[in-house]
């Protein structure tokens, strides 16, 4: 391992002049040039959506790309609790820095104070912006806007619509991007998935797309590629990610270069409705704001299979409270998480699996009356008895953890943009923002941020740096990545054997999920690093494709994404291993107080592992980016 | 369900049956069968991904087929094209503000009752089924949806005009009938949007049409 440090280029200056200061400091594009510019943006969510509409506004070619069949369904969509804005209109004591510090704390240091500052400051503007497009937030009797509290946060400071603030952001962006789509300012092209990136020179220029539709494989030359292309969240198979969602596009990328960081960073929700049966395919997510007015709660005796409103006051462990008396139920996600998984391993999980834990809404109900929770949680509610034929309102909901964000991703400076020049990510794909954990509320904000007020300036200086170049695919770097795409493709179909791309994914996904789930140690993870290999091997010897690659073939798209997944997860669990610390999403075992709570090495671990892909079955080399706190004092998060 | 069905027919090298599908939360909106005769299935205000067995009885025979309308092709098995959607947002279905530049969110108050219902509108998925359940293969529940809430707000009045005239004149040229009145499209639903919005647009229209003549 080599470890050379990675330059984030972080402005100088004071923390809170640091953007402004930037923002001077970086060149710009002159209104009449920006159309010698061609941008190709993959992925239209939140982070994806926001880009290519801005950017269109301001006058570049966009071309963007997406897997989905409108640009309106990407993942954001499901996005359910809130958004987070330091508006401060609750009088509550929030702030720009209380708004920095919760997010770094939440973070569990190990994020980039520069980005997470900015990202609080930037934070005002979305709700402004969205409030213009037509987001109809939940507002009160007055006419202003309303708030609710998010874990990790003792302010209400998340802005919200029904069950459905994802939605409605991602529509206003969508609004946006269509408006520019009519103009022509944007080409879209949706039912098309990425498969490579295209250098030249060393910058990116260029991707390689297949047509989901016809099957072909073509590409695409322009001055920047932005990758907005989410998560990796479903490298477990089981999580609250959509179907679709996948790592190639970062992947591909990664392996063209790119360095991925912090992969062991991800986040176990601990609000999922608990897994039925063998066949599922897919994890439910119920929002955190449940937390709000819900109560968690285990039996004290293990193996109490009583119904719960049998199970009287004080036999019932009400361990979030118990534990965290200041934070309580809004305790942040990996430690509400890993309390039920403790609970749950000393036998004191309720339901049929004994894999689940009570949130319990029998007091919100008493207090505020049904009205008033079936106003605030509604679709919710019905949403949780349409999946489990529970009616909430009656009995308390069970949950589990499940696979929901992943914090890391590819490595960007503060610009956005990764070691590869030319090469920006934006929104969960990359790793910026979040650190080892995420906060509630905080995905939809960064994604925004990102697309809308910190993409569209930090693109023109690179952009003004090299000039526009109107390169063409007519290049053989354009025709060789094209032709490795279709002889990867080819193979896919050509193996002929047993096994469905699905199934593999499922076996990866136990293999991960048990090794490298919500509890990480050496031995686990040394399995894992066995056994993936050797599942890899058998997926390119025994997997069936049906169907042809020259049209809509759904089998081969999932081909595609689990062969990526099978590289990816060796890499979740080498970055795992190496990091010998329990801090936020990332808890070893080896590494815990008495009482089970995480314990940081700041010592030997504030950075950011980087790595660079070094061949299939080779270990990544690791490079590091040090993280230094001017403004904030390295503490042991605390939540009591 | 499909996916099981599909994974026993990848076992004997049949090519499975393609069906859209995503979030399965039911709010992505890829969706689009019709199950029994009936978009997204027999349950109500419920999409086709949120749809359980248990809605069947043991031995039940289920039909499953893709959208059926004119301005929605089908292009493989179930999958259907549903972009005409797409450029029915692209000619009207926004706000024309670029980013930044933007008054504070708390600037404008807005009635709560007025929010609430731009926000009933607003819960649209964009699925189609509407489309599908006409039998004039009508889009105006979707159009609607989306006049209505923004002829709820007051960022929506500066281009009420333009926008109801050029979302329904997309519509017409995607090839989506008239509505006949049957409701079917509330029905089927997976949102519970409400044909009143379909009223809305048509006042919101008759009033475009109105200003443009005097």
């Amino acid at each position: 391992m080599s470890s050379n440090q990675l330059d984030s280029k972080v402005p100088s200056g004071p923390l809170a002049n640091k953007w402004d200061k930037h923002r001077f400091d970086m060149k710009l594009v002159n209104p009449s040039n920006k159309r010698k510019y061609t941008i190709l943006m993959v992925g239209s969510g939140l982070a994806g959506g926001s880009a290519a509409a801005s950017l269109a506004e301001l006058g570049y070619n966009v071309k963007c790309f997406c897997f989905q069949d409108s640009p309106r369904r990407a993942h954001s969509i499901a996005a359910q609790g809130g958004i987070n804005a330091a508006k401060n209109y609750q009088n509550d004591g929030d702030s720009i820095f209380r708004l920095f510090y919760d997010t770094i704390k939440g973070g569990d240091f190990r994020s980039r104070e520069a980005n997470v500052y900015r990202l609080s400051q930037v934070s005002v503007n979305i709700i402004d912006q969205c409030v213009a497009q037509g987001v109809p937030f939940a507002r009160e009797y007055g006419g202003l806007l309303d708030n609710r509290s998010f874990g990790g946060a003792q302010v209400s400071r998340t802005f919200y619509a029904r069950g459905q603030t994802g939605q409605q952001l991602l529509l206003g962006a969508y609004s946006a991007l269509s408006r520019q789509i009519g103009l022509g300012n944007v080409e879209m092209y949706p039912r098309t998935e990425m498969l490579d990136l295209v250098l030249v020179d060393g910058h990116a220029k260029g991707i390689v797309i297949r047509d989901l539709v016809t099957g072909e494989i073509s590409s695409y030359s322009g001055d920047t590629v932005v990758l907005g292309t989410g998560g990796y969240g479903r490298v477990f198979y089981l999580s609250t990610n959509a179907m679709g969602c996948n790592v190639t596009a970062a992947y591909r990328a990664h392996k063209r270069g790119a360095f991925f960081a912090n992969p062991c960073y991800t986040q176990i929700h601990p609000t999922c409705i608990p897994v039925a049966g063998e066949h599922q395919s897919k994890l439910t997510l119920m929002s955190e704001s449940l937390r709000n007015d819900g109560r968690v709660w285990v039996p004290k005796k293990a193996g109490d299979k009583r119904p719960a409103n049998q199970i009287p006051e004080n036999e019932r462990d009400y361990y979030l409270e118990r534990k965290y008396p200041s934070f309580g139920n809004l305790a942040p996600r990996d430690i509400s998480s890993r309390s039920a998984k403790e609970a749950c391993d000393a036998g004191l999980g309720v339901g049929d699996s004994g894999r689940g834990v009570y949130l319990d809404f029998a007091d919100a109900i008493g207090r505020l009356g049904q009205n008033v929770i079936k106003e605030r949680y509604g679709n919710l509610f019905e949403m949780y008895q349409r999946i489990t034929d529970d009616n909430p309102y009656d009995v308390p909901m069970r949950i589990y953890p499940a696979s929901h964000y992943t914090m890391g991703g590819l490595w960007v400076d503060y610009n956005l943009m990764s070691n590869v020049p030319g090469l920006h990510v934006i929104g969960e794909a990359n790793f910026s923002d979040h650190g080892a954990n995420r906060l509630g509320a905080s995905a939809l904000m960064q994604g925004l941020a990102d697309g809308y007020f910190v993409l569209p300036y930090t693109i023109a200086d690179y952009l003004a740096r090299v000039g526009a170049q109107n390169i063409s695919t007519d290049r053989q770097e354009f025709k060789d990545a094209e032709q490795q795409a279709k002889e990867k493709t080819a193979k896919l179909i050509s193996i002929n054997g047993k096994r469905t791309a699905e199934s593999f994914h499922r076996e990866l996904g136990r293999i991960v999920w048990d090794n490298c789930g919500m509890a990480r140690n050496e031995a686990g993870l040394k399995k894992a690093l066995h056994l993936i290999p050797e599942l890899r091997e058998q997926f390119w010897a025994d997997l069936n494709v049906t169907g042809e690659s020259g049209s809509l073939n759904q089998s081969l798209e999932t081909a595609g994404r689990v062969a990526d997944f099978m590289e990816f997860a060796e890499l979740l669990c080498q970055d795992a291993l190496h990091r010998e610390e329990s801090c936020g999403g990332h808890f070893r075992e080896e590494y815990q107080s008495d009482e089970g709570e995480a314990v940081r090495n700041d010592k030997d671990f504030t950075y950011v592992a980087a790595w660079e892909h070094k061949g299939v079955g080779s270990p990544a080399a690791l490079h590091k980016e040090e993280l230094e706190f001017e403004n904030v004092k390295l503490a042991t998060r605390s939540y009591k | 369900m499909l996916d099981i069905v599909n994974e026993e027919l990848a076992k004997t090298d049949i090519e499975p049956i393609h069906f859209d599908h995503d979030c399965r939360e039911g709010i992505c909106g890829m969706c689009s069968l019709v199950i029994n005769g009936v978009p997204h299935g027999p349950q109500a205000a419920t999409t086709a991904c949120q749809l359980h067995m248990r809605s069947f009885k043991d031995g039940d025979a289920i039909y499953i087929e893709p959208f059926r309308a004119r301005a929605f092709p089908v292009i493989k098995d179930t999958i259907v094209d549903r972009s005409a959607f797409d450029r029915i947002m692209q000619a009207g279905g926004f706000v024309s503000v670029n980013t930044g530049g933007t008054p504070d969110a708390n600037a404008i108050a807005i009635p709560k009752t007025a929010s609430e219902s731009a926000m009933d509108s607003a819960a649209c998925i964009g699925c189609g089924a509407c489309v599908a359940a006409c039998k004039n293969g009508s889009a105006m529940l979707f159009v609607g949806a989306k006049v209505s809430q923004f002829a709820d707000l007051p960022q929506g009045q500066p281009e009420k005009t333009a926008r109801a005239k050029a979302m329904v004149a997309q519509m017409d040229t995607e090839g989506f009938g008239n509505c006949s009145n049957y409701s079917e499209c509330e029905a089927v639903c997976p949102k519970d949007i409400k044909v009143s919005v379909i009223a809305k647009m048509n006042r919101e229209y008759l009033s475009a049409t109105v200003k443009t003549l005097s």
